[in-house]
């Protein structure tokens, strides 16, 4: 237990007992709310127990494993090429971020690198996913708060990018596409251009939410001091991502670890937020999608010309020994840690993904807050079912 | 916003990663200090090369491991703890096809980095934020206890994680607040992340790619490295 | 209490039967259009969609498939549910927008119920509805709704009381609380010496307006007042557990009472029935009148839906400081204010 947590509880505990006082003399009785596994506020099937006073929560403890899939388990029987298909699913909204770890750590035990051409281009859909998870999470926070209308522009201009990501892979939601090695296909005709329109398109809509959003008097007055994560505490839990930053830590896996994607090259910032709060995790969020259309734009300005595939064996046996390889996902860190026995496929595959850290933290966060502030936390937190139960 | 706060990001990656010589100063450096708080705690330790720096210690200095490394080597990013079982799994890969009887299986543990004596091995990871260094801790579960000490005394993010390795793999958390399950249902027998744990799915239907596959035609293979035939002659 | 629906005479259960169809195409007729216009057309264009488009031309008789739907539907009571009550909240919730409509002036002789006091009588029994709100949040033996009736409750008792002060407004500007006197105000009163179109009260009670409509838009549950629906958070409170018929009555309720307060807004701030250039009094009014309200009635519904596809919504103590702090004090000042210049003027 951190300072900050014991200051935290202590201050919490006396605010109970001042209230149980109160409580005693008009002799209430606490409810228990069960929010989920069906409820819009945890889209997917997270379930929270609330132990509640009125409509404050006095202790709540988040329930995860309603979609359990054990890939984990499942890796352990595939080759290396077969497991990029399941791992797709687990940040389903950026899901070609996911891939990119795994094949990674898979390229550093065999020892190979993937030529220039591919490095760029992994990072500009690496990018691209990242702005078409955090579009999402634009619309769905104005949702959650009851602003329906951003979610819809949300979806609409989520649409370019999916469409983009879909004219080199293929697939809108699973591109598979990234490969041991390398890529599987080169950029098609055009598309440099299509994606750059695509890319203005997406910081209008940046721009457009701030209008309509962040400067809301209403939204600021739901997110701001709200479900405050001290940085003390939000390192304990292994917090990451905007989540990280959000409490003033200066921590960006893309720029202070980076490891096979070429963040280094280009002409980018790390926002940071010192308020620990629901908005500032917005914020830094907004601020990261535009970010990240910078950096695509430099990318497909920068690209090399080359092959897309390195010289690799048509069946992939990977040397014994152990990887672990992070990146900065949409979602915080996500981490492969890659186990090999000289097999076609891994030994042990630890996932370690970014949203289950990230729920972790709800019992503390959640404890004093009001049943409203619940649905604002769990939205600024911001977590994919499907990587919380990988 | 005055109080909001940006930082460059650096115009190249720190100086490590460009050592010609496969020698990585930074990470010995560390580990000498991690091994002098720690005394005989440690175990055995192995550096690849600009990437990680694993350390394995005793069972019993496992949850000091942790505060050491949180408090001496100001490790406080807590990124993740698992667990590992050394044991070939029985039942291969679960490409058997029903028609050739399957290969005996090797079930001799052979363990990865840092070395090891028993079945299961937990291991976590820990991020120093600030210096920018991060550090693999490992440390043998004794096989006739399965129980190593907690890490939520240094980590509260490391309630999950036990949580987890704990329905996964058995192992027991002592001092850990409640070892409930996390993904299974309550009442679940058995730990699925164990080898010796079958893959029912596979069991019940075969995995459809072993019928499928047909022999690949005689190409010149211009990378052979020998044994690549068909996939079916795995493990 | 006099009544004469029509110029020409007709037995009692004539203009009872009259009566009963009269309130209920103004009700639902009015209801109907809001639901057409701004939550299925106006909404999506605001949004980038198309809305619905297949049902008759440009989607217009979406809304009939809907009630169809709606009415086909299995009428599900959970197993711990009050039935009594369950069953009956939902009448008492679209009773109170019905007896709305009974006080408002449609026209010179078109009016259901003239009565001295007018303004009053609509006040009173709008607020009847949270106790509709409250029975169905209580009956349906669900947590969500419990909290979302109790929500509703408590956010209408306190939005009532700026709504009435806003209202006390425009009473001692007009002198009278009877609806018709104050059209007729309107109508016949000038502002800094022009006469020709009237003396809207939006002109002089600008502020009172303000907090009318904000109210409004706290009584309506509508966002950013709306907690106590909340889809995201309560799975829309009081209405959770209510399916088919019973939930089509709910959701009649929501937009014939925007349609109401719309109505009355139109009557209080902005001549009623009455247009500049028209004469009030003329018996043509008694057909133009109530298209000009019903066209005074959607203008104001379009700012009650604008807001409420725009912003985010409250949070239940913010929404409560609110009233309380700002609203309310507010409108007393209004109201002192209203005063001192009617003794000058």
């Amino acid at each position: 237990m951190t300072a900050a947590l014991d200051r935290e509880q202590a201050r919490y505990i006396a605010a109970q007992a001042a209230d149980a006082r109160i409580n005693f003399e008009i002799e209430t009785e606490g409810m228990t709310l069960n929010m989920g596994p069906q409820h819009p506020a945890t889209h997917g099937t997270l379930r929270i127990v609330a132990k509640l006073d009125a409509e404050q929560v006095v202790s709540a403890e988040p329930i995860a494993g309603y979609m359990h899939r054990g890939y984990e388990k499942l890796s352990e029987v595939r080759t290396y090429p077969q497991v990029t298909t399941l791992i797709n699913r687990i940040d389903w909204l950026g899901s070609f971020a996911n891939e990119v770890p795994f094949i990674l750590a898979a390229e550093r035990l065999m020892d190979i690198e993937a030529p220039p051409r591919a490095q760029w281009i992994r990072t500009a859909l690496f990018e691209m996913s990242r702005i078409a998870n955090l579009v999402l999470f634009a619309g769905d926070t104005g949702l959650q708060l009851g602003g329906q209308t951003a979610a819809f522009y949300g979806f609409r201009d989520r649409e370019h990018v999916l469409n983009q990501i879909e004219a080199v892979t293929g697939g809108r939601f699973h591109p598979n596409f990234d490969r041991i090695g390398g890529l599987k296909d080169d950029l098609p005709k055009g598309w440099i251009a299509e994606t750059k329109t695509a890319m203005a398109k997406v910081r209008d809509f940046c721009d457009e939410i701030d209008d309509l959003v962040t400067g809301n008097e209403i939204f600021q007055a739901r997110n701001r001091g709200i479900g405050v994560i001290p940085a003390d505490v939000a390192l304990s839990y292994g917090l990451s991502g905007a989540n990280l930053r959000g409490s003033g830590v200066d921590w960006d896996l893309r720029r202070d670890a980076p490891c096979g994607l070429v963040h280094p090259e280009l002409d980018w910032k790390v926002y940071t937020h010192p308020d620990g709060d629901c908005f500032s995790r917005w914020w830094i969020r907004i601020q990261e999608i535009r970010e990240a259309t910078r950096m695509v734009d430099q990318c497909l300005d920068g690209l090399p010309s080359g092959p897309i595939m390195a010289k690799v064996p048509r069946i992939i046996k990977v040397p014994a020994g152990e990887a672990y390889v992070e990146t900065e996902n949409p979602l915080g860190a996500m981490g492969y840690y890659v186990v090999s026995k000289g097999d076609l496929g891994p030994f042990r595959v630890k996932i370690r993904s970014a949203s289950f850290n990230n729920v972790s933290v709800l019992s503390w966060v959640l404890r004093g807050v009001y049943v409203p502030d619940i649905v604002a936390i769990l939205s600024s937190l911001y977590f994919i079912l499907g990587d919380i139960d990988r | 916003m005055s109080a909001d706060t940006e930082t460059e990001a650096p115009e190249a990656a720190d100086g490590e990663a460009e050592e010609a010589e496969p020698r990585d100063e930074a990470r010995e450096e560390l580990r000498d200090r991690f091994a002098a708080e720690l005394g005989d705690a440690v175990v055995d330790s192995h550096i690849a090369v600009g990437h990680t720096l694993w350390v394995r210690v005793t069972a019993e200095a496992w949850a000091t491991a942790a505060l050491v490394a949180r408090d001496h080597l100001n490790c406080r990013w807590f990124d993740f703890l698992s667990a590992i079982d050394w044991l070939p799994s029985p039942y291969g890969r679960y490409e058997d096809d029903g028609l050739t009887p399957p290969e005996p299986i090797d079930q001799t543990i052979v363990t990865g980095y840092a070395g090891g004596d028993t079945r299961f091995q937990v291991f976590g990871h820990l991020v120093d934020v600030v210096d920018h260094h991060d550090i693999v801790l490992k440390a043998d579960v004794p096989d006739d206890t399965l129980t190593v000490p907690t890490w939520t005394g240094a980590f509260d993010g490391a309630n999950w994680h036990e949580r987890e390795a704990r329905e996964m793999f058995g192992i027991n958390f002592e001092g850990h607040p409640g070892l409930r399950n996390i993904y299974l249902p309550t009442g679940f027998e058995g730990h699925p992340l164990r080898k010796d744990f079958p893959l029912i799915s596979r069991i019940v239907k075969p995995w459809p790619g072993i019928v499928d596959v047909e022999p690949m035609p005689a190409v010149e293979e211009p990378e052979d490295d020998g044994d690549a035939g068909s996939t079916e002659d795995a493990s | 209490m006099t009544s004469a629906v029509l110029a020409f005479e007709m037995a009692y259960w004539q203009q009872s039967v009259l009566r009963s169809v009269g309130v209920l195409a103004a009700v639902l007729l009015p209801a109907g259009t809001i639901v057409y216009l701004f939550l299925f057309k106006m909404m999506s264009f605001m949004q980038s969609r198309l809305g619905p488009n297949e049902a008759g031309p440009y989607g217009s008789l979406q809304l009939l498939a809907e009630v169809g739907k709606w009415i086909q539907k299995e009428d599900i009571f959970p197993a711990k549910a009050d039935r009594k009550l369950f069953a009956m909240a939902p009448y008492i919730v679209v009773a109170s927008v019905l007896l709305v409509y009974v006080a408002v002036p449609f026209g010179p002789d078109a009016w259901f119920a003239r009565l001295d006091t007018g303004i009053f009588y609509v006040l009173a029994v709008s607020s009847i509805s949270a106790i509709g709100v409250l029975i169905a949040g209580w009956a349906s033996a669900n947590k969500y709704s419990l909290i979302g009736g109790l929500r509703a409750a408590g956010q209408l008792i306190a939005y009532e009381l700026p709504m009435v002060l806003a209202v006390v407004g425009v009473v001692v500007q007009a002198g009278s609380l009877d609806l018709f006197e104050i059209v007729r105000m309107q109508a016949e009163g000038e502002i800094f010496g022009l006469s020709w179109f009237g003396n809207p009260f939006i002109l002089t009670q600008m502020v009172g307006f303000v907090i009318f409509m904000i109210a409004t838009q706290a009584e309506l549950t509508q966002p950013p007042f709306d907690m106590p629906v909340a889809e995201s958070e309560l799975v829309t409170g009081y209405m959770t557990e209510y399916s088919g018929i019973r939930f089509l009555l709910f959701f009649i309720a929501e937009f014939a009472s925007a349609g109401a307060f719309g109505i009355i807004a139109a009557t209080l701030f902005l001549g009623g029935y009455w247009l500049p250039g028209l004469d009030m009094h003329a018996d043509y009014m008694n057909v133009v009148g109530p298209l000009v309200l019903l066209g005074k009635m959607l203008f104001v519904t379009f700012i009650i839906f604008w807001v409420r596809f725009t912003y985010p919504r409250f949070r239940e103590d913010q929404l409560q400081k609110f009233a309380w702090t700002l609203l309310i004090p507010l409108a007393l000042v209004n109201i002192l204010a209203t005063m001192v210049l009617k003794v000058a003027f």
